[in-house]
């Protein structure tokens, strides 16, 4: 699994960043965890607000810190998948 | 509404289950409903007990004398407090609810098809209510340019999105009245649209960086679920948190140095330096504003203070304005899409604008 927290480096995107990690963690998933700050980079995925978390190439929120229920959700949903 | 004769007549059971779910629903809404209208009441009964509150703390229990100036520091002081932090944690969460009703992609949706004057107008409109943060600046700008938003229709967007905002409006409602507040917001849409527009006509895209060009066009990714009432209150309580647990320090460090300057400076002592007839005030508020920038709260409860000895209104709206609207940070990070020469030339119409205002208003008021 892939996962990505696209964001220039703001508060926000740190926080996401850590969530996203401890809820990997957590529920013992193989993840790659990434942290996408080039500009050219986070706007191939046309989002309009950062930060932005995408897993396995799709975007699941943008512009906004998800709850950790949410991150948990949707990364056991694509563990599940695997 | 017929509900015990719906339950046969319906043929499948999934529809079933959801149509019993939903009678569940309304006691929950109306339990939001009703606490929503006892937080407002009580809300309301504590504004308007602070006044009386203050002058008892510090007449009746602190003793102190009327009419000194240490006493009439402390009654400001726990007077203004209280005031300035309770408006600005109602509209503050009143915002956050608003802005849950508005994306980013929904407010390009709308300016991607509009002319120049109309589009101008409407993105300094919906600057106000779109969630928007100086760090997303960059790819909001590219999202509106490769949609086909005209570059002045996105100026007018980036320029009242920070300037016309909750904490401002707040401030000025708590510290100068609800008439402040509309001029303010009235004139910073008006500086938007102007200086939108202005860009839009100068043709500047050539200043723009051309790999904002290079990114193709398409649809946003993420369509994400509508949000409920529960989230929307969610987005209220998060802007709270966020917003007034950031500012609330300045504005109590502010209000006590305003306090001070209304108990010791003398009536009229900033005339000479702020007033009206000092045409080089407004250049000065505006020059001093462009660094600063959250600290703004602090500064406006002491320019409020100063502005009781003299000092003039259009100054103060145009000093607001520049420490929100032209942010030093906010030039950084549009140097990734913009040339310097876009920037200088953002900087300068809205500069501009700004300048105007406080004139204006330093001589017609």
């Amino acid at each position: 699994m892939k996962v990505k927290v696209l964001g220039p480096g703001c508060a926000k995107c740190k926080a996401l960043y850590g969530e996203a990690a401890k809820a990997i963690a957590s529920l013992g998933l193989e993840a790659e965890l990434e942290k996408v700050e080039k500009l050219e980079e986070i706007m191939a995925y046309r989002i309009m607000a950062t930060p932005a978390l995408v897993i396995d190439g799709e975007v699941k929120s943008a512009g906004r810190l998800p709850s950790a229920t949410e991150i948990t959700t949707w990364l056991s949903a694509a563990g599940a998948k695997q | 509404m017929n509900e015990p004769l719906s339950l046969p007549v319906l043929p499948t059971a999934p529809a079933e289950a959801g149509e019993r779910i939903a009678p569940a629903a309304p006691p929950r809404s109306a339990r939001l409903v009703a606490s929503g209208v006892v937080l407002l009441a009580l809300w309301y009964a504590v504004y308007r007990g602070i006044a009386p509150l203050a002058d008892f703390l510090t007449y009746g229990v602190l003793r102190l004398a009327r009419e000194t100036p240490f006493s009439s520091a402390i009654s400001f002081f726990l007077y203004e407090v209280p005031k300035v932090l309770l408006l600005l944690l109602l509209i503050v969460f009143g915002v956050g609810i608003v802005r849950s009703f508005f994306t980013p992609e929904k407010t390009r949706q709308v300016l991607a098809g509009k002319r120049e004057s109309l589009g101008n107008v409407l993105a300094s409109l919906l600057g106000v209510v779109t969630p928007f943060c100086s760090c997303s600046a960059v790819p909001m700008f590219i999202g509106f340019v490769t949609a086909g938003v005209p570059l002045g229709v996105t100026f007018s967007f980036l320029v009242s999105a920070p300037m016309v905002n909750e904490v401002a409006l707040a401030l000025l409602f708590g510290l100068f009245g609800w008439k402040v507040a509309a001029l303010y917001a009235g004139t910073g849409l008006l500086v938007a649209l102007v200086a939108g527009w202005v860009i839009g006509r100068l043709k500047l895209e050539r200043w723009v960086e051309p790999w904002v060009y290079a990114i193709p066009a398409g649809e946003v990714g993420g369509d994400f679920a509508p949000p409920t009432w529960v989230d929307r209150i969610g987005a209220g309580k998060a802007a709270v948190k966020e917003i007034v647990g950031k500012v609330w320090p300045y504005v109590v460090a502010g209000i006590a140095v305003g306090a001070g300057i209304h108990g010791w400076v003398p009536a009229n002592f900033m005339a000479g330096i702020m007033g009206k007839q000092a045409w080089w005030s407004v250049p000065l508020a505006v020059l001093i504003g462009i660094p600063m920038y959250s600290n703004a709260a602090g500064i406006v409860p002491v320019v409020q203070a100063l502005l009781g000895k003299g000092a003039a209104l259009g100054t103060v709206l145009a000093f607001m304005m520049s420490v929100i609207g032209l942010s030093l940070p906010e030039f950084v990070i549009l140097r990734k899409v913009l040339r310097p020469a876009l920037i200088a030339v953002f900087a300068g119409v809205v500069g501009t604008g700004i300048l105007i205002v406080g004139y204006v208003f330093n001589f017609v008021l």
